[in-house]
């Protein structure tokens, strides 16, 4: 029996047949075929805990939004407290916890102007778009392949047309694609002078972290100047110190015109994200600002929780486990795939970013299954089933790295033998 | 201005504690410099304790006269030697030793390998600042340990300029970052916390008692070292002279303030005056009854001990108690009653040096036992004597578990002036409360790991000369035993990576058919 005072489960079971019925049957089906039955009960940590007791390491941290851990406990404590005083606030009104995180989103970022506040990545990756169009005056919108901004109106439309079709929300004439990498691609995407904004992924997580090719960001920030189109780097799973870095395009020595952060900011307790612009990218903000409104965008306890967030990630003790648990998995997936070489061919990886290459199309799939089986928990690339993702946190202590690695070699041989059942049947 | 402005002292909202928090960060940053310190080679251990050492050493001077300017004790000619033998001295003194290294035994068949305690959280006093810094640095990092300092709060500045100036320094040599860190902000509570935290593997305690329990207490394997209170016999066998010059020199020595300066004088009647005339002319002001007991009343308030005269100089003390001894290096009160209700033969900490006369060794040994029964226990002791049946009654019968003959009990004791180890951190074994017997050496931070052979002859020991635990050839790995998964596919040979990447391309567009139907 599974109690939670406000509503009981006799078993998991139980909760997988409520799901089909009342919540997503497709989605709940979906993970009991390819064999991962996990239903997050408990949560501490690094750690996830599913309704059977099992516990598992969590790496795939949902795209950073456990980027300090699950319920880390001086996020708690601070909404805690903030709860004592604070609500969602009035979203008409200037206020004090929002005018307090925009100032430090902004101290992050010199060359920035505002804050723009939402609930979740896609909300502030429309903001984005529509500032972007505002301040040229232009419609179009050029993203990559493969690239990945989330799920409302104009976010999705810049995404895959898995996504899109679907919903008919495609609109191939004011949305472009181009290929990641492919810097001529690109110029030829932005030459007609008709784009109002570049929006990229500082490394595309969703495709499964492929790495910009040396100069290439910086070339493509060039050619946004050079055809009068904004930049925005999409910061949803890079930013946040996990490239070792507060954001990813401060290790590329890119500056955006705007860039976007979620996930993570709230710190995995609180909803909230952020549009940073400069100055010309807000210029609406001068003009009416309430041409974007959003109830519980920038809501007051979230606002609190992510200036503790920020604070913490600037601390230079923080800092060092990125660097420290950057190395460790730089040195221990060297040695894995030298191990592994035969299933396990290319690391991917920048700071706590990592994708890791898989000899099968399917290959991710098998080794997330296999992971699942020894107490990790990583996720496949959506757009790239070849790669899985992996995200250590950037508070992971060395034992649970080591641990981490340990478990890793353990699950090879049921990875491999995972993928010669697929290779065979193929 | 019109806005209802609140004026409080708290802040509107319950916040975290955000010192704690940091040290926590700081403790997870030590284990990582711990994993990695512990499969570090000898030679980097060198090239990083040395520069660490030589980087105390060189700004020796500067530290002592921070150190006394901050917490108000000792000499700052003094404590520039004691952080001059607390960095190069110490590392020179265990230049040969190897604690890297693994050990053959052929005799025995065993091997036995390091095993650092990994993260040690070494506690500071306020009386021995940064020689103390140095010491426990320099010995957690000779064995390959993570140290986190914990200053005492009067001490803390100086403790930090001088550890981060050290991280810098074994930053610079090779070591993992975070090596070396220091708590900035030390308060009694966050002490506690971090001692009981499972992240610290051993706890070097220095300090008062309540210190060393707390450290004891707090569930963390820890070394504490008790307090001192340093009995030292004068019998008629000694060079009067040369232990009248070595006790004031010894009780003079940056003020008392090591824990193992003379606290009483025990001298035989028959020498005791001229002893006490040699002492003179050695500097020592010898107390009328009437200064006796202003010192007395100064020392000792109804509140316990005056922690206010610590490693102040004689004339200071003097003249705050109400006399002036111009010129004095310590100022003896002589006692008739060494029991501890007379207090003035507990621990004093400054260069006020209790006398009295005993009949011979055996009433020396009892008033010895006396004193150190409120204080001092498994602590120090010392003896002026040529007499061997003297000197080993005296050992054998105090609860000293190092006694320093003929010699300053200050550097004699803590082994700068004989062949003990040298140490800021004097342990004071069972009797003391602490679970180390010995001066603090860098063998107390490392433990080994033992490969152990079948007694039995026909049994062979192998031949482990040479290799190195943590550079060992590759294992064979069982990956090289699976067929390539491509190769499974088909293909193979010359030409195989045209054949495997069609094959993937095939099975790509096959599965994404599959997919998408
Ligand atoms: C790079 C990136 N941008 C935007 C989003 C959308 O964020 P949200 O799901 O909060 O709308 C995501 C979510 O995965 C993302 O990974």
């Amino acid at each position: 029996m599974f109690d939670y005072g406000l509503f009981r489960f006799a078993d998991k079971q139980e909760l997988f047949d409520k799901s089909i019925r009342f919540w997503n049957p497709d989605k709940t089906k979906f993970w009991q075929g390819v064999g991962v039955d996990l239903v997050i009960d408990r949560r501490e940590g690094y750690c996830l805990y599913d309704m059977s007791g099992r516990r598992l390491i969590d790496l795939h941290l949902n795209g950073g939004t456990y980027n300090f851990g699950h319920r880390h406990p001086e996020l708690v404590d601070t909404l805690k407290g903030a709860l004592d005083y604070f609500d969602m606030g009035n979203h008409w009104f200037p206020s004090v916890a929002r005018a307090a995180l925009s100032e430090e989103l902004i101290g992050t970022a010199p060359g920035m102007k505002y804050a723009i506040f939402g609930a979740g990545g896609a909300e502030a990756v429309e903001i984005a778009l529509k500032s972007a169009r505002y301040a040229t005056q232009r419609r179009k919108i050029v993203s990559i392949i493969k690239g990945y901004h989330g799920h409302s109106g104009l976010s999705v439309a810049t995404g895959d047309e898995r996504f899109t079709k679907l919903f008919l929300a495609d609109r191939p004439d004011e949305f472009v694609q181009v290929p990641f990498n492919d810097i001529d691609a690109m110029e030829r995407a932005l030459a007609g002078g008709d784009v109002a904004a570049l929006i990229m992924e500082t490394i595309p997580a969703t495709y499964g972290f492929p790495m910009p090719q040396e100069g290439y960001l910086n070339a493509c920030k060039a050619l946004c100047e050079k055809y009068g189109t904004m930049y925005i780097a999409d910061e949803v799973q890079t930013g946040l110190m996990r490239t070792g870095e507060m954001w990813g395009w401060q290790t590329y020595g890119v500056e955006p015109d705007i860039f976007v952060t979620a996930k993570g900011l709230g710190g995995g307790i609180y909803p909230i994200s952020a549009a940073v612009v400069n100055e010309k990218c807000g210029g609406w903000l001068e003009v009416d600002g309430a041409a974007h409104i959003s109830t519980s965008g920038g809501a007051e306890l979230g606002c609190i929780v992510a200036h503790k967030a920020l604070e913490m990630l600037r601390r230079p003790e923080l800092v060092a486990n990125v660097h420290a648990v950057t190395r460790f998995f730089a040195d221990g997936m060297a040695d894995m795939m030298q191990r592994h070489g035969d299933i396990f061919v290319g690391v991917r990886q920048k700071g706590v970013v990592l994708g890791l290459e898989f000899d099968h199309p399917e290959g991710a799939v098998s080794v997330s299954r296999a992971l699942y089986e020894h107490g990790v928990w990583a996720i496949f690339s959506s757009l790239d089933k070849r790669v899985l993702q992996f995200k250590p946190g950037v508070l992971l202590s060395a034992d649970m790295c080591q641990e981490i690695l340990d478990r890793f070699d353990a699950a090879m041989p049921r990875a491999r033998a995972l993928l010669h059942e697929l290779s065979k049947a193929a | 201005m019109a806005d209802a402005a609140k004026v409080t002292d708290q802040p509107l909202l319950d916040v975290p504690d955000v010192v704690w928090q940091r040290a926590s960060m700081k403790l997870d940053g030590a284990r990582w410099a711990a994993g990695k310190l512990a499969v570090t080679g000898r030679a980097e251990i060198t090239g990083i304790v040395d520069a660490v050492a030589d980087a105390g050493h060189a700004r020796a001077r500067h530290y002592a006269e921070a150190a006394v300017s901050e917490t108000g004790y000792g000499v700052v000619e003094h404590k520039v030697i004691k952080n001059e033998a607390c960095s190069r001295g110490v590392v020179d003194l265990y230049r040969d030793e190897d604690f890297v290294a693994p050990r053959i035994d052929d005799a025995r068949k065993i091997v036995e390998l390091p095993r650092p305690a990994g993260v040690v959280l070494a506690l500071i006093p306020v009386t021995n600042p940064v020689a103390t810094v140095f010491f426990k640095t320099l010995l957690a990092l000779m064995t390959r340990n993570a140290v986190i300092l914990c200053p005492h709060p009067a001490a803390r500045k100086v403790c930090a300029e001088a550890a981060h100036a050290l991280a810098d320094a074994a930053h610079k040599a090779g070591a993992p970052e975070n090596a070396i860190q220091v708590i900035e902000e030390p308060t009694i509570p966050l002490i506690e916390k971090l001692m009981a935290d499972s992240r610290v593997d051993l706890i070097v305690a220095t300090g008062g008692p309540s210190v060393v329990r707390a450290a004891y207490r707090s569930g963390t394997p820890a070394l504490g070292v008790g307090p001192g209170n340093a009995p030292v016999l004068v019998d008629d066998t000694c060079d009067l002279k040369a232990a009248a010059r070595r006790i004031v020199a010894s009780k003079s020595f940056d003020n008392s303030i090591l824990c193992t300066n003379e606290s009483t004088v025990l001298a035989f009647a028959g020498i005791a005056d001229r002893l006490l005339d040699e002492m003179k002319v050695a500097k020592a002001h010898i107390c009328t009854p009437e200064q006796t007991q202003k010192l007395r009343d100064l020392l000792f308030t109804d509140d316990g001990f005056n922690t206010a005269v610590i490693g102040k100089d004689a004339d200071w003390i003097a003249r705050e108690a109400g006399f002036s001894a111009p010129g004095a290096k310590i100022l003896v009160t002589p006692v008739d009653l060494v029991q501890p209700e007379e207090r003035l033969v507990r621990e004093k900490l400054c260069p006020v040096l209790a006398f009295a006369r005993v009949t011979g060794i055996d009433q020396g040994i009892s008033a010895a036992r006396s004193m150190m029964r409120h204080t001092g226990k498994g602590h120090s002791a010392a003896i002026h004597s040529s007499d061997e049946r003297n000197i080993m009654a005296f050992s054998a019968a105090v609860p000293a578990l190092r006694v320093a003959v003929n010699a300053g009990c200050s550097l004699g004791a803590s082994g700068f002036e004989t062949h003990l180890g040298p140490s800021m951190t004097i342990g004071t074994g069972f009797a003391g409360g602490s679970s180390i017997g010995d001066n603090l050496t860098p063998h107390h931070f490392v433990q080994f790991a033992r490969i152990a052979y079948n007694k039995e002859a026909d049994v062979a020991f192998g031949a482990f000369e040479g290799l190195d635990p943590h550079d060992l050839p590759r294992l064979a790995s069982i990956a090289t035993a699976q067929p390539q998964l491509s190769l499974l596919a088909g293909g193979g040979g010359a030409d195989s990576d045209a054949v495997r990447r069609e094959l993937r391309k095939i099975i790509l567009e096959e599965l994404n058919a599959v997919l998408a139907a």
